[in-house]
């Protein structure tokens, strides 16, 4: 029995070293596994997507697919972009413009929720930020809300004549995305 | 090392060893198989742990593949993007929007329900040259000029071989007909390819000062499709060799725990 | 299992734990002090190998799945996605290619030293018999596997191994051809045959995970055999599982894994073949058809035997006979090393395993032919003769009296070693 002693320290030390960098690494290999789930480089790339605005008449809306949402495009009456100008910060639940062609903060006026000051062209990501359905609004005879914007079917949010939250659950006004005016009846979003 | 003195160790190292070996018996003469022309290594930037692409050359390859193979040849897996990321020609953003909207894409359908071309996006996966199999052969003597995307993979010798088939081509030696359409290579399995000479001296103008030969012709595009095949060389090698040292130090680390742990037992 | 639990619950917690699903006491008692026999050699770590690569398997398995695309028409495709596109993908699929190859090599170590050391003889028949069962479900989930990536390869390997069982058709006409269709789902290698082998191939690790747990149970009835083949018999010649061999097992996985990183980052496609990055093309079979270097000895078998028939029932015999060892071999001594001729003869084994397995990538005709069926009878010959005759005939050399005298020496073996499992110094 040759059992010479060796201080029990360091071979603790030895084995907790060890034992330590092998968690180090074992964690340190999780990532891969998990960040194989994030987008892809094919999804980020997608393409932005041009819409075509001419026919779209006063009064209507249309729908289109970007990134695979739905973005809502409403042709305002005159009527309904006074309806929002009228509306004051004070009113709203979330004074913020949410818009991403602006920075982050920008109060909700209703020249802050369109782009390049064209209070015709409405363009909002058509997702209610409660939890994410699609609010009604874009047909002719859908309902639109007490505030006749849009209503979100889901839980009852209430959204204005400019996609902002006047009443409900949802804690946000509809984002809008990031687009431009290629021509006065031409957009690229994205 | 006593260790390697137990006759169980050294039973295991013996048989490790003849495994490996045997391993790679196994896998050498599964490639190997068929009586293959000998296919010359080259040196690339990108051979070894630490190679990566030479991003003028993987440009210039791309030149001559634009001008040259994508006549017939396609590369489905590629997109344009591809043209800019890291570790690839690396061409910048405007440059890669550039050479796609070099190319008209069918798109749709509209608002009317009807196809219409635009001008290429980054997004946009290569042009085929061809709408189908059919169409390819149709135009090529029967012949079907196989996707490019992961050839350098496909092909025993990969890059080496490909450089050797486009500067393969010669006048068959006497003795040897080839058939009406075919043409003698050295480098291709059965000497007859149906691909006619592809690459010149000054075929492709090069913008960069590098002379217009042949043989850079054929080493670019070769780099190029290697590239193609394996779009993330370099990282696999980077994070290859963070993760070896680190393995190596855990090793030895383990070797040393081992050592502790069982020093106080005799064995 | 076998052995009386010394668990005791540090704390109120625990102990009302334990009294409800005593886990923490299962593994006390089997991976924390569960007597070892203190003289295994490292071929003893490869237990330990195979287990992380059936996790690694899986993980990467599982993540893959969520990008592979099981159609006829996007499974190359999206196997190409998965390596260009998908984050972290190409080392994902790396990993899981390559990975396949490193069980193989751990599990072909694993069942030499077996055989070698006689880990078959009673008491464990059970647990090699459930270690060729986990074999056998290794080999058809890693042939599943390699047909998914849908390249030339994979798809004329599925056409041929499918179409072995078209030889039933000798023994009774149009038994095969529908055996054949029944798997395809089709009268060809198509869609259908695609979607199943997907399906299989995601169920199938699960059953190999159920087996590897029985084959543990198994294992620690007996306890470990070790390279006396002498059974443990008094408290000094064992040591704890924890830290002994965990330790040790711990440092023969990172070297193992230190190979299999390498072929990852510095050879991924060496041990595969470049046709099968060719999208399968049902009109154009490839020269040579070569499948994974690990069945390359099977297939050498089967192309040894000129009848079509004969030759399917020799490849299946060739795996199915492992199961009867346990009483094929006839000695009553266990390890090898104490057997002066048997272990010769399974030098031979083991050389003609090599054999077979290179000239299974060549082409069979000529001398690689005739080689092959000399192999091929020699490794029926050792299993259905040599180990029975010999076990008879042969006079074992000396043998230690136990495993404390084979490591210490004669007249040791009384006092207890440090660390006995009986006595753990520490946890």
């Amino acid at each position: 029995m040759a059992a010479k002693t060796i201080e029990p320290t360091r071979r603790d030390f030895m084995t907790i070293t060890a034992g330590a960098f092998a968690a180090v690494g074992a964690a340190a290999s999780l990532w891969p596994f998990i960040d194989q789930m994030n987008p892809d480089a094919s999804a980020l790339s997608l393409a932005s997507i041009e819409v075509d605005l001419a026919p779209v008449q006063e009064g209507q809306a249309i729908t289109v697919m970007w990134r695979g949402k739905p973005v809502f495009i409403r042709h305002r009456t005159a009527e309904e972009i006074e309806k929002a100008k009228a509306v004051s910060l004070s009113e709203l639940p979330d004074p913020e413009a949410r818009n991403m062609n602006l920075e982050a903060g920008a109060p909700a006026n209703d020249i802050n929720r369109v782009k390049d000051k064209n209070e015709k062209w409405l363009v909002l990501i058509g997702i209610c930020t409660h939890l994410g359905c699609i609010p009604k609004g874009q047909g002719i005879a859908d309902v639109k809300g007490e505030y006749g914007g849009w209503f979100c079917p889901c839980h009852g949010s209430h959204y204005d004549t400019a996609g902002r939250i006047r009443k409900g659950p949802a804690p946000r006004n509809l984002d809008v995305p990031p687009f431009n005016f290629l021509s006065e009846t031409k957009i690229k979003i994205g | 090392m006593k260790a390697i003195t137990s006759p169980g160790m050294r039973l295991a190292s013996i048989l490790s060893v003849g495994l490996l070996c045997a391993l790679g018996a196994f896998a050498a003469p599964a490639r190997a198989a068929g009586d293959l022309p000998t296919i010359t290594a080259q040196s690339w930037s990108f051979n070894g742990p630490f190679g990566t692409f030479d991003r003028g050359q993987l440009q210039r390859g791309y030149k001559v593949y634009k001008e040259v193979c994508a006549g017939c040849h396609g590369m489905k897996f590629l997109h344009f993007r591809n043209l800019g990321e890291e570790g690839g020609p690396e061409f910048s953003e405007a440059a890669v929007k550039a050479l796609a909207a070099e190319v008209e894409v069918s798109d749709g359908p509209n608002d009317e329900g009807e196809m219409f071309d635009r001008a290429g996006r980054p997004a946009d996966a290569f042009p085929s040259p061809f709408a189908n199999a059919q169409a390819a052969r149709a135009a090529n003597n029967g012949a079907l000029p196989p996707d490019l995307s992961v050839m350098a993979k496909a092909r025993t010798g990969g890059a080496d071989y490909l450089y050797a088939l486009l500067t393969g081509y010669s006048d068959p030696p006497e003795g040897v007909t080839v058939a009406e359409g075919m043409n003698y290579n050295k480098a291709f399995p059965g000497h007859q390819i149906a691909m006619a000479v592809p690459l010149f001296d000054d075929g492709v103008e090069y913008t960069d000062g590098t002379a217009a030969t042949l043989d850079n012709h054929a080493k670019d595009v070769s780099a190029f499709l290697m590239w193609a095949a394996e779009p993330k060389l370099e990282e696999r090698l980077r994070i290859g060799l963070r993760f070896m040292i680190y393995l190596v130090l855990l090793t030895g680390f383990l070797y040393l725990a081992k050592r502790r742990v069982w020093g106080s037992l005799k064995h | 299992m076998a052995h009386e639990s010394t668990y005791k619950p540090g704390n109120a917690l625990s102990k009302w734990f334990d009294d409800r699903l005593p886990v923490l006491r299962l593994m006390h008692d089997q991976f924390g002090v569960f007597p070892m026999p203190r003289n295994l050699n490292y071929l003893w770590t490869f237990g330990g190998i195979l287990t992380f690569f059936l996790v690694v398997q899986v993980l990467s398995g599982v993540v893959l799945a969520m990008h592979y695309v099981p159609h006829e028409s996007m499974a190359f495709a999206s196997v190409e996605h998965i390596m260009r596109d998908v984050n972290w993908g190409w080392l994902l699929r790396y990993m899981h290619a390559n990975g396949g190859s490193m069980f193989f090599l751990a599990v072909y170590l694993h069942i030499i030293r077996g055989m070698y050391y006689g880990s078959y003889k009673a008491p464990r028949e059970i647990l090699w018999i459930l270690g060729v069962f986990i074999f056998l479900a290794m080999m058809a989930t890693a042939f599943m596997g390699y047909s998914l990536v849908w390249g030339q390869m994979s798809f004329w390997a599925v056409t041929v191994i499918t179409n072995l069982f078209s030889s039933l058709d000798a023994i009774w006409s149009g038994l095969g051809t529908a055996i054949v269709e029944w798997i395809w789902g089709g009268f060809a290698v198509g869609n259908p045959t695609l979607n199943r082998l997907y399906s299989l191939h995601y169920l199938l690790p699960f059953v190999i995970f159920g087996l590897v747990l029985l084959h543990i149970w198994a294992l620690h009835v007996p306890g470990s055999n070790n390279p006396t083949g002498i059974e443990i018999k008094t408290k000094s010649d064992s040591i704890s599982f924890h830290p002994y061999y965990t330790v040790k097992d711990g440092f023969a996985m990172s070297a193992f894994i230190v190979l299999f990183a390498f072929f990852i980052f510095y050879a991924p496609n060496f041990l595969s073949h470049p046709d099968n990055y060719i999208e399968a093309d049902p009109l154009v079979t490839p020269p040579h058809i070569v499948p994974e270097w690990y069945f390359l000895p099977f297939y050498a078998i089967l192309r040894a035997i000129p009848d079509k028939l004969l030759g399917v029932i020799a490849l299946f015999a060739s795996i199915l006979l492992l199961l009867f060892i346990p009483w094929l071999d006839t000695s009553k001594v266990k390890s090898a090393r104490y057997r002066p001729i048997y272990k010769w003869f399974f030098a031979l084994f083991v050389i003609s395993g090599l054999v077979l397995g290179y000239l299974g990538a060549k082409a069979p005709e000529g001398w690689y032919l005739i080689v092959g069926r000399i192999a091929t009878a020699y490794y029926f010959l050792h299993l259905l003769v040599i180990m029975p005759v010999v076990g008879w005939i042969e006079k074992p050399t000396a043998m230690p009296g136990s495993i404390t005298e084979s490591v210490l020496g004669k007249g040791a073996g009384g006092g207890t070693p440090k660390g006995a499992a009986a006595a753990p110094e520490r946890r």
